[in-house]
């Protein structure tokens, strides 16, 4: 009769960029089940509109996490400018692709070098974060700050990109597409790499969609989901694709995150070559009265922004639901069944971004 | 499966140098619109107050009477949203970030115009 | 530009039913969200089917019960716990129930009716839709910081 043991994971490990607490349950070697435990940096964001302007709210949506910054500044101002009924201006939907699309290669960079850094691959780790530098200098040059942006407001985008500077952003990005191109290889072709992450942590496609996955977990499982296909900001004038991989486990979300590294770059390229010229603002009157859900395409999945006004200068409601939060469940049952070593591999994949899920 | 695959990169690194730099004894190369520390012209300064009033995190005190003008550089988030909204554009946004500080009160930066019309300044 | 999105008033009594009727058709559960209205808290949860968005909305008043969706969406427990925890709703027969840990906070339930307090919608005048009547009064004569 195998003895059962509880073995606690987390909030603080080496492996994860943010806390979050598992429970294992365990019998010998093999986990049997888990029980997560969040609450670690819980700030009560959602109750700040209470105090603070619709129209300055934008900048504590950008606070909220430091990954998808302008992701959740984007999502905010679609709400309530869904709900005000204001037609933003077409180059600054351009403009907000561009920088999300960034915002998404960024992350994805940032993803690969911690789960190298997560089986002990050291050198390929500095080797991510170093290409990952010319992304946050392209920030720097376009906005003014590495990584919470502060360039989305609703009306539009604080800050306009010239057309040489946009021409430069392509040509580094073409370049950094090089090295990527000789970085990726050792991500799919290596040896040790295949070895701890071919077979570990399977999801199969049902169980991805009952339980509600979303973002690159349920992509790698054959689940074709993928909220800008929905036609928000830019994407309408683009084409986008959602790259989908069968095998669902974590060799496959690992493809599914670098294919879309390289999906991202080509829509930069063709929004910039499609880019109108015109303002980039608009000046907003009045105040907000009604409500909506604005769906956003998240680098780690769908999130969903609910903004309810009722005609005064403050929201009566605004609610965040992140990719993360839905993940969880799925992860608990990908942990069953799994060997202990094998864990922290696992919980890096699902991409955890804890200050999130834990407004 | 290959083995390997790194050795390219690795010996590319290797001639290139380090990605690093020996900070601070070597400065960085900030943009020209990097968002570092909001400073003020205080002899264009009319006192009108709207910068306190704007700013989200209340970093901003403005004393009509006294012609005092003060910033807490550590509550400031460097949102550029006072600059914006100067009338009289004597608030700036420079490119070189704030002084690291040891304690919570150190990063009050006071500005006061002295009725000569010169200015004094006062750091704290 | 916004996509068509539908939101449907329902009985509590016919939750359970209409929920599992979803799930026979193929929707999944994308979230439940709550807000604080006067003296009534607004459940909604929302199903998605292929890009195609829907709402069932239930009002409940502080103190009445609601019935949990998780014996149709094992996944609706994080929701539920949360819900629970930060606006006091009570849910039954949740799966996993952490009983009142999941969200650990300095008071309990900081959203609930008592906790929260609503904007005031404007006056109805000709037009007057910036003169909120609670703006708080936070000029730059209020040295500090604001912790309430």
């Amino acid at each position: 009769m195998a003895h059962k043991n509880v073995i606690p994971f987390g909030p603080q490990h080496p492996v994860l960029p943010e806390p979050i607490h598992f429970d294992l349950v365990t019998e010998d070697e093999r986990i049997v089940d888990a029980i997560p435990s969040i609450s670690y940096v819980h700030r009560g964001l959602e109750r700040l509109i209470e105090k603070r302007d619709f129209i300055d709210f934008v900048h504590v949506a950008d606070r909220i996490c430091g990954l998808c910054s302008f992701m959740h500044a984007m999502g905010y101002s679609q709400a309530v400018e869904e709900i005000m009924g204001i037609e933003v201006p077409e180059r600054a939907l351009y403009l907000r692709t561009i920088w999300a699309e960034l915002s998404r290669i960024h992350s994805h960079i940032f993803w690969l070098g911690v789960a190298a850094d997560a089986f002990g691959f050291e050198s390929l780790f500095m080797q991510s974060l170093r290409l990952r530098e010319v992304v946050l200098d392209i920030f720097e040059a376009t906005t003014g700050a590495r990584v919470i942006l502060g360039v989305c407001k609703v009306g539009g985008v604080r800050r306009d990109i010239d057309a040489a500077t946009l021409k430069g952003i392509v040509d580094r990005l073409a370049s950094l597409k090089k090295d990527l191109e000789e970085l990726s290889p050792v991500f799919i072709d290596d040896y040790s790499i295949r070895h701890r992450l071919v077979g570990v942590g399977y999801i199969s496609q049902q169980d991805a969609y009952t339980l509600g996955c979303v973002g690159p977990m349920a992509r790698a499982s054959g689940l074709a989901m993928d909220m800008r296909t929905l036609g928000y900001a830019a994407y309408k004038y683009l084409d986008v694709e959602p790259m989908v991989e069968t095998t669902g486990d974590c060799y496959a979300r690992c493809l599914v995150r670098i294919r879309e590294m390289f999906h991202s770059m080509d829509l930069i390229r063709q929004a910039v070559g499609k880019i109108p010229e015109g303002p980039v603002d608009l000046k907003v009157k009045g105040a907000p009265n009604g409500e909506y859900f604005s769906r956003v395409e998240q680098p780690r999945g769908e999130v969903i922004h609910y903004a309810k006004g009722n005609g005064s200068r403050f929201l009566q409601r605004f609610r965040v639901r992140v990719p993360t939060f839905s993940n969880i469940p799925a992860m608990i049952k990908v942990l069953k069944g799994s060997e202990v070593a094998d864990v922290p591999n696992i919980i890096l994949t699902l991409d955890p971004c804890i200050s999130c899920t834990e407004r | 499966m290959r083995s390997f695959t790194m050795t390219k990169t690795v010996i590319k690194n290797l001639l290139a140098g380090p990605a690093t730099l020996m900070y601070p004894k070597r400065k960085r190369t900030f943009t020209p619109i990097t968002r570092g520390r909001v400073d003020n012209d205080i002899n264009k300064c009319i006192f009108c107050g709207l910068c306190g009033r704007r700013c989200p995190t209340y970093a901003i005190l403005v004393t009509k009477e006294s012609k005092e003008w003060q910033i807490d550089r550590l509550k400031c988030c460097a949102c550029d949203l006072c600059v914006e909204i100067c009338p009289v554009k004597s608030l700036s946004m420079e490119n070189q970030y704030a002084p690291p500080a040891t304690d919570r009160t150190a990063g009050v930066y006071k500005l006061k115009k002295a009725d000569e019309g010169g200015a004094e300044t006062d750091k704290s | 530009m916004g996509e068509p999105q539908e939101i449907i008033p329902i009985e509590k009594s016919d939750l359970v039913g209409v929920v599992a009727q979803l799930s026979a058709e193929g929707y999944r559960l994308v979230q439940i969200g709550c807000s604080t209205l006067e003296s009534a808290y607004e459940l909604n949860y929302s199903f998605d089917k292929e890009y195609r968005f829907k709402n069932l909305r239930i009002t409940v008043t502080p103190g009445e019960e609601v019935p949990s969706i998780s014996a149709v969406y094992p996944n609706a427990f994080l929701y539920e716990n949360e819900i629970h925890d930060l606006f006091g709703v009570v849910v039954r027969n949740i799966n996993i129930d952490y009983g009142g840990t999941l969200y650990r906070t300095a008071i309990k339930t900081p959203f609930s009716t008592e906790n929260v307090k609503l904007p005031e919608p404007p006056k109805q005048k000709a037009e007057a839709p910036s003169q909120p009547t609670d703006k708080p009064k936070h000029q730059g004569e209020i040295p500090g910081v604001q912790r309430d």
